[in-house]
């Protein structure tokens, strides 16, 4: 092992550095998803029901924050009688 | 105007107590009237870290509950006669504080007190959370150190929701203390630096108080440093940092590893109050 490995090796602090920037964008994020996710929800299941009876209990809203791009995801069931029927 | 001061930070054991003992003796030096309320209850310490251990009679809990007036709770340190310990109980859980109570206690001492200092118990539950509550100025003590760092920016979220000033929309000054730094080991790469913890947790920086034999020196003989060794590159540090609360202008200057190395000074802005 040469002198130089030896002396990266002791150099963590950068790494810590750039885990901690990462780490904390996406936790910062999540931090105001409690209240983002709910208004996302909220004016979605709206616009659908403006269109096709809903079940409010059965849908599921989740924010999944990756590396490059984070994805919403919005599973609404679509209840099986039509709304004319009413 | 008396000021409420929570010391805070996510994460235990990284010198919340320690800190809150230095800053509040530094400040009662200074001439300043000062109270200490240890909100750790169930494991209190300041008043061990104070000297004052076998002194406690009433604590907050029992004043909070109404079981003792205020004025017989409160311990006066016997050797500053500006700086007074409110303990916290040692036998009851954290529940047994209100939020209520806690105003109450807090206006009563603003009555009486320039500054109140609040020692937070460690983490993010009801403890902490009534520890902030009624802060007018909250110190964020991190050590150089991932986890730590992490949980105060936690802890900087929460201080930005939950306290009575947040809801307000009210300024809440932030002061960044980093504590136990090795500047060493931060020169050499081996430990985040001031400039990396400064840049992630974007709030004003307080002071960089070394590790040091002599805090831990102080803790065993119950005196905080700035008294028990005035002249410690730990208690100016602790000391310059109670001046900077007061509003005045100070370079920050990175302690030094060994004694005859030179400082190094950094451009860093001071807190302003
Ligand atoms: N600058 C320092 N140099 C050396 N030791 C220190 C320093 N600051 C604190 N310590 C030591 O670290 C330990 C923890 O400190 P302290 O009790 O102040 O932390 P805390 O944040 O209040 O902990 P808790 O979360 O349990 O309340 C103690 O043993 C203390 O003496
Ligand atoms: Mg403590």
């Amino acid at each position: 092992m040469s002198i130089f490995s030896f002396f990266t090796r002791s150099r963590s602090a950068p790494v810590a550095r750039d885990r901690l920037q990462i780490l904390l964008a996406h936790e910062r994020t999540l931090a105001g998803q409690s209240d983002l996710v709910a208004v996302l929800r909220e004016e979605i299941l709206t616009v659908i029901a403006k269109h096709v009876s809903i079940d409010r209990d059965k849908v599921n809203v989740k924010l999944e924050c990756g590396n490059n791009v984070s994805t919403l995801e919005v599973n609404v069931e679509v209840m099986d009688q039509p709304k004319a029927a009413s | 105007m008396p000021k409420v001061m929570v010391v805070t930070s996510g994460k235990g054991g990284v010198g919340k107590t320690t800190s809150s003992a230095s800053l509040g003796a530094a400040l009662a030096q200074s001439g300043q009237n000062v109270v200490l309320i240890d909100f750790d209850v169930g494991l209190r310490n300041l008043d061990l870290v104070m000297g004052a251990e076998r002194r406690v009679v009433f604590d907050l809990v029992n004043v909070v509950q109404g079981d003792a007036k205020l004025p017989q709770a409160l311990i006066r340190d016997k050797r500053i006669e500006t700086l007074s310990l409110l303990p916290a109980s040692q036998t009851r859980d954290k529940d047994a504080l209100t939020e209520d109570g806690v105003k109450t206690v807090i206006e009563e001492l603003k009555e009486k007190f320039d500054w109140i200092i609040c020692d937070s118990p460690a983490g993010i539950e009801k403890g902490a959370q009534l520890a902030m509550r009624f802060a007018d100025t909250a110190v964020v003590v991190t050590n150089p150190e991932v986890s730590s760092v992490r949980d105060s920016d936690r802890i900087i979220g929460m201080l930005d929701s939950k306290t009575l000033r947040a809801e307000n929309g009210e300024t809440l000054e932030k002061h960044l203390l980093l504590t136990r730094y090795n500047a060493a080991r931060a020169a050499k790469g081996e430990m985040l630096n001031v400039k990396d913890v400064l840049e992630i947790l974007a709030i004003p920086l307080l002071g960089i108080v070394p590790e040091s034999m002599d805090v831990l020196t102080a803790s065993n003989v119950g005196c905080p440093v700035t008294l028990n060794t005035p002249d410690s590159v730990a208690s100016k540090a602790y000391l310059e940092a109670a001046r900077r609360l007061r509003g005045e202008k100070l370079d920050i200057v990175e302690p030094a590893e060994r004694k005859g190395l030179m400082s190094r000074l950094f451009g860093w802005k001071a807190a302003t109050a």
